[in-house]
């Protein structure tokens, strides 16, 4: 059997387990919508952004859908390789990039499910980008890229953790992040030490180039260093993934 | 291919600086079945795993089915059937589906009619629409187990099969893993469990601390342990001191005022015991027999308990 189509097992089976799985669901697609709820209704009013606290908010939640769904991603590896699953799949030969990838292609699929949703609530809620068409696709592309290098980032997690306890845990980093980026409120507005860290930390460009895309005025500096901290990002779970993957018994 | 399935020798294992594996020979007739026995910690998963292909070993060769696991390793997984220590079933999947999905992951399943066959084979015809998450534990072991057989592999290895099953799902487990020999197939397979080894095994090895102490039948590892015995305990000294004279076979312990006579077991030889207390009108507190177990095999085997062992 070619290893295209053991991918393609495997991606089913990663597909039904998303559907099947209302809390991971609850989890990855219901909470960001909540967190937009109260950070624009509850305590929306209470910052002073500049524009719209809708409008500013909306590019950070989209950051933190993405990272939401990402425990979820973690306990799933992370149960498939404690219980032996991982371990029967490669007795059978079924190859490391079809295991792995069936992973992070179900993990992006949530993100994008997670973006839809918590977008269409946003403009429910009175967003009002003024994107362009181009600008549309800068966005989609960039979550995509996002979803994609956080999850081989938490697949390698969740392969190295002991247990799906410690592999949910271990994802919580990756959640909290964007409280500690712009996504909320601007860097500037942040107490010394937390506001360098918000500044220079990945997250902060990943949201300044979505907000970009979102006014219609994307900033190539900001953009290209969402880039390079995907690439990286991407790169690194890669790597530690692959290698925890062949290691691990 | 020779007539070895198995043929391990000088195999090593340490992680980091924790020796695992410490020199292991075996080797395992096509077609016999062949228990690993030992504790937690002994080094039973481990020996699988690199008999599988699934870690690596330090030092010594591995031959499976012929071929060599570190050169060969693919040769090696095509031959085989792994059930690990823990039911590997999808949680989220049916059974039909778990079954379904080492179909379409296989490369030598080619009868269609494999899912059902298996599915009537384990009595789990009933339940296979509904998840793995509802199955009991001799239902998911069962599972396990099918899942494995779906390649129709010549030689399976079965981590501690029946870990954690009621008796009657044990004794289940048991029969299957006896049908699977009378095709023909080699079975590896480790165990806590001395009666298990016992009931199932051709030969039996007894691992500790990552070497292999005693190699045999189960005949031939019984001759080396004490026996079953009777053990009887008194309140008093002079009891104990008369007791001794009249069996002169039996072993006494002092501290406990306990005295171990050998016997088989059966009610003959134990009304034999009775009879000859009560006719020098002798009666013991307490009575009990004893029949040989993993730690009466370790205590002799190795002079330490399996408490240490598991250490």
């Amino acid at each position: 059997m070619s290893a295209k189509s053991h991918s393609l097992v495997m991606l089913s089976r990663d597909f039904k387990h998303v559907a099947r799985n209302p809390t991971s669901v609850f989890n990855a697609v219901l909470m960001p919508v909540i967190m937009l709820f109260m950070f624009v209704y509850v305590l929306g009013d209470a910052f002073s952004v500049g524009v719209d606290y809708i409008d500013y908010a909306t590019p950070g939640m989209m950051l933190l859908a993405v990272c939401y769904g990402l425990g979820g991603t973690a306990v799933s590896v992370n149960s498939d390789m404690t219980k032996g699953i991982i371990n029967r799949f490669k007795v059978m030969d079924v190859p490391r990039h079809a295991v792995l990838t069936g992973k992070v292609v179900a993990s992006v699929l949530t993100n994008l499910i997670a973006i839809a949703a918590l977008v269409g609530v946003a403009f429910l809620l009175g967003f009002s980008p003024s994107a362009s068409a181009l600008d549309w696709l800068g966005v989609i592309g960039l979550v995509l890229l996002l979803g994609f290098a956080t999850a081989w980032l938490t697949v390698a997690l969740g392969l190295a953790a002991k247990s799906p306890e410690t592999a949910a845990f271990a994802a919580v980093p990756l959640i909290m992040l964007p409280f500690f980026s712009s996504a909320i409120v601007p860097a500037d507005k942040m107490g010394p030490g937390i506001k360098q860290f918000a500044q220079y930390q990945p997250f902060t460009p990943i949201i300044e180039t979505l907000r970009g895309f979102l006014n219609g005025t994307p900033d190539t500096g900001d953009a290209l260093t969402a880039l390079a901290w995907c690439l990286g990002i991407a790169l690194v779970g890669f790597l530690w993934a692959s290698a925890t993957f062949t290691k691990r018994a | 291919m020779t007539s070895s399935a198995i043929e391990v020798s000088g195999l090593r294992k340490a992680f980091k600086d924790k020796v695992v594996l410490d020199g292991i020979d075996l080797e395992v007739p096509a077609g016999t079945v062949y228990s690993l026995l030992g504790p937690n910690g002994a080094g039973k998963t481990t020996t699988v795993n690199v008999l599988t292909t699934l870690a690596q070993a330090d030092a010594g060769t591995v031959r499976v089915a012929g071929y060599d696991v570190a050169t060969d390793a693919k040769a090696v997984r095509a031959a085989i059937g792994v059930t690990g220590q823990f039911a590997a079933v999808d949680e989220l999947l049916t059974g039909q589906e778990n079954l379904q999905l080492m179909v379409d992951l296989s490369r030598s399943a080619t009868d269609p009619g494999i899912v059902t066959e298996l599915l009537e084979r384990f009595e789990l015809i009933e339940s296979a629409q509904k998840p793995a998450s509802t199955y009991s534990g001799g239902m998911r072991r069962k599972l396990d187990l099918a899942m494995t057989l779906v390649g129709t592999p010549r030689i399976i290895f079965l981590d501690e099969p029946t870990t954690g099953l009621d008796p009657r799902s044990r004794r289940t487990m048991w029969a299957i893993i006896r049908d699977l020999v009378a095709d023909g197939v080699t079975v590896f397979l480790t165990t806590q469990y001395l009666e298990e080894a016992d009931q199932l095994a051709d030969r039996i090895a007894v691992l500790d601390q990552g070497r292999l102490v005693a190699q045999g039948t189960a005949e031939e590892l019984k001759r080396q342990i004490p026996g079953t015995h009777v053990r009887l305990r008194f309140t008093s000294v002079d009891e104990l001191d008369a007791a001794a004279r009249l069996f002169t076979d039996a072993s006494r312990d002092d501290d406990a005022l306990a005295l171990r006579v050998p016997s088989d077991g059966g009610t003959k030889s134990l009304r034999n015991v009775l009879d000859r207390l009560d006719e020098y009108s002798l009666s013991a507190e307490e009575f009990s027999v004893h029949t040989p177990d993993l730690d009466d095999v370790f205590l002799a085997l190795t002079g330490h308990t399996t408490e240490v062992g598991a250490r």
